[in-house]
């Protein structure tokens, strides 16, 4: 027997609070790709990939009909490419991002996630060609993601990437100059990065996964906005419940979408990422329901509480309808993707370092955030140094997606429109860290105990 | 197999004679119906049963959007199980 009100409400959810499977993402090992010769590695990464995923679009489309739950997006990620092209003899691993560009327009997905890079202790000979080539890579394909690693909790942070990248963030973002530095959007920086991530940018098939994977990344940020609206003046021990309570029933929507796709695609079920992924659409922020709970704007004091309080609650609440549970699993404050987010920005209420600090106690860190464009290369390096170390301190996965937009300052606002929405422009700390950023090396790994 | 019809729209005559109809041509059994009215607003949810349609599941889906769009009314067409999962453990 069915139950008229449970019916109702799942179906309002999806109709009136934007639920929704926000990605179904295929993950191909590109392992048996490598050869000596760069023509041949092109070709078996493209025919593995098109083999692989040539049913995954239509299968999502087909799963969203019938159980009449919007599927966003379908996408691949495989494994880093700098492991990959390695034994080849090319030499422009930009050659590599086209394949892939080609190999994601043949089979329909949006975006194809693993022009990547692990550097935390040091560089091979692949990881500094594929570094090199991330620019041209990103600003002549459309669909290609990057990502580096430069830190871990084990290995502590690599410096000489953190500078390096500084410098390829801001080529990438001179040259797509005429269209918003949108190269820099497609690139994260990351520490301690997760091998089975579903969601772009900084999505790879990391080398302890299998062959081929299906993980699902689910949403539902206004879902959990409108239960607590209905919470006037209860304490935070019912805010923290009801939050539970909306996360399970979101992520088991992730779950029955993820087993089917894997039966019906025949490939295994890897995970379900438990993260709360905003979109610019009204009514899908997780700004709004940081400010649901009582704040007048995201930013305020007490925004940090706030967000610990919803990352944990959700992580609860979706361990428990999820069988396998990874990838990134945390509440997602990307700026320019969050209606919510914007308007802080935009009202003063909102900065980078309050940004920092949020980025402590939830995933994944200083996010989809436009920054003047005259911003020096030392300073986005410090920030992404400052991102890893809470990264690594804290043993969590901590990011950073920046875009330096040429030609805009502080109060100017950079259009993108679709899922990347608008960014306002945030001021920065205009002191230097350029003698901090050129001593280089390695920051040493933290210990793990003592602490305080 | 089972499947949800839920209608949600402005009360009119012929809601269910049309539904039913497109169903029973398609060999679907109905197994439950639940009807409310609540300020003129009309909701139906209907369990069928959809493992002997004569169909595919996207057909069946079409022609009730279409039945829907004639009655002015929302039809939804989906499997059961989204709703099993979300709210029974």
């Amino acid at each position: 027997m069915f139950n008229v009100n449970e019916i109702l409400e799942t179906i309002n959810m999806i109709s009136e609070e934007n639920l929704d499977i926000r990605t179904i993402t295929m993950g191909i090992s590109l392992r048996d790709c490598a050869s000596d010769s760069s023509k041949i590695t092109g070709q078996k990464i493209y025919d593995k990939i098109v083999r692989k995923a040539h049913n995954l679009v239509k299968t999502g489309e087909d799963i969203e009909r019938d159980f009449g739950i919007p599927i966003i997006n379908k996408r691949i990620s495989v494994t880093p490419i700098a492991i990959v092209a390695e034994s080849s003899d090319e030499e422009n691993y930009a050659v590599f991002a086209r394949v892939l560009d080609d190999a994601a327009k043949a089979v329909g997905v949006n975006f194809i996630g693993g022009f990547s890079s692990l550097v935390h202790k040091g560089y091979t000979k692949g990881d500094r060609l594929l570094i090199k080539a991330i620019p041209e890579a990103l600003s002549e394909t459309e669909r290609v993601c990057a990502s580096v690693n430069v830190a871990t909790t084990k290995a502590g942070i690599n410096m000489d990437a953190v500078k390096e990248m500084g410098y390829i963030i801001k080529e990438c973002a001179e040259r797509t100059k005429d269209k918003g530095a949108v190269a820099c959007s497609k690139l994260v920086v990351f520490s301690n990065v997760p091998e089975d991530n579903p969601f772009m940018a900084g999505a790879f098939h990391g080398i302890g996964e299998p062959e081929c994977v299906i993980n699902v990344g689910v949403s539902g940020p206004g879902v959990v906005a409108h239960a607590l609206n209905k919470l006037d003046g209860a304490d935070l021990g019912t805010v923290a419940e009801t939050i539970k309570k909306t996360a399970f029933k979101i992520t088991r929507m992730g779950q029955l979408v993820a087993q089917e796709a894997s039966n019906r695609l025949k490939v295994p079920f890897g995970i379900v990422d438990l993260s709360l992924a905003p979109t610019p659409a009204v009514g899908d922020s997780v700004a709004r329901i940081l400010e649901a709970m009582g704040l007048e704007k995201c930013g305020a004091h007490g925004t940090t509480a706030a967000l610990a309080l919803l990352n944990d609650a959700v992580k609860k609440g979706g361990v428990m309808a999820s069988s396998y549970v990874g990838g990134l699993s945390g509440a997602f404050i990307p700026v320019s993707e969050d209606a919510g987010m914007i308007e802080a920005v935009m009202s003063g209420a909102l900065s980078i370092e309050k940004l920092e600090a949020m980025t402590c106690v939830c995933s994944v860190g200083l996010d989809m955030i436009a920054i003047p464009g005259d911003t020096p290369a030392s300073a986005i390096s410090a920030i992404i140094a400052d991102e890893a170390a809470i990264g690594m301190v804290n043993s969590k996965t901590t990011a950073v997606r920046i875009i330096p937009v040429p030609g805009m300052k502080e109060g100017d606002v950079v259009e993108y429109g679709g899922l990347f929405g608008r960014a306002p422009i945030m001021s920065v700390n205009p002191f230097s860290s350029e003698n901090f950023i050129n001593r280089g090396g390695r920051i040493p790994a933290p210990l793990q105990s003592l602490k305080n | 197999m089972k499947a949800v019809i839920t209608v949600i729209g402005c009360d009119k005559i012929g809601i269910i004679a049309s539904i039913t109809g497109v169903l029973a041509k398609a060999n679907v059994n109905i197994l439950d119906i639940s009807q409310t009215i609540m300020q003129n607003i009309f909701s139906m949810i209907m369990l069928v049963d959809v493992s002997n349609m004569s169909c595919e599941f996207s057909e069946l889906s079409d022609q009730l959007k279409r039945a829907g769009e004639e009655l002015g009314v929302d039809i939804r067409f989906q499997r059961e199980e989204i709703f099993t999962s979300m709210h029974r453990i």
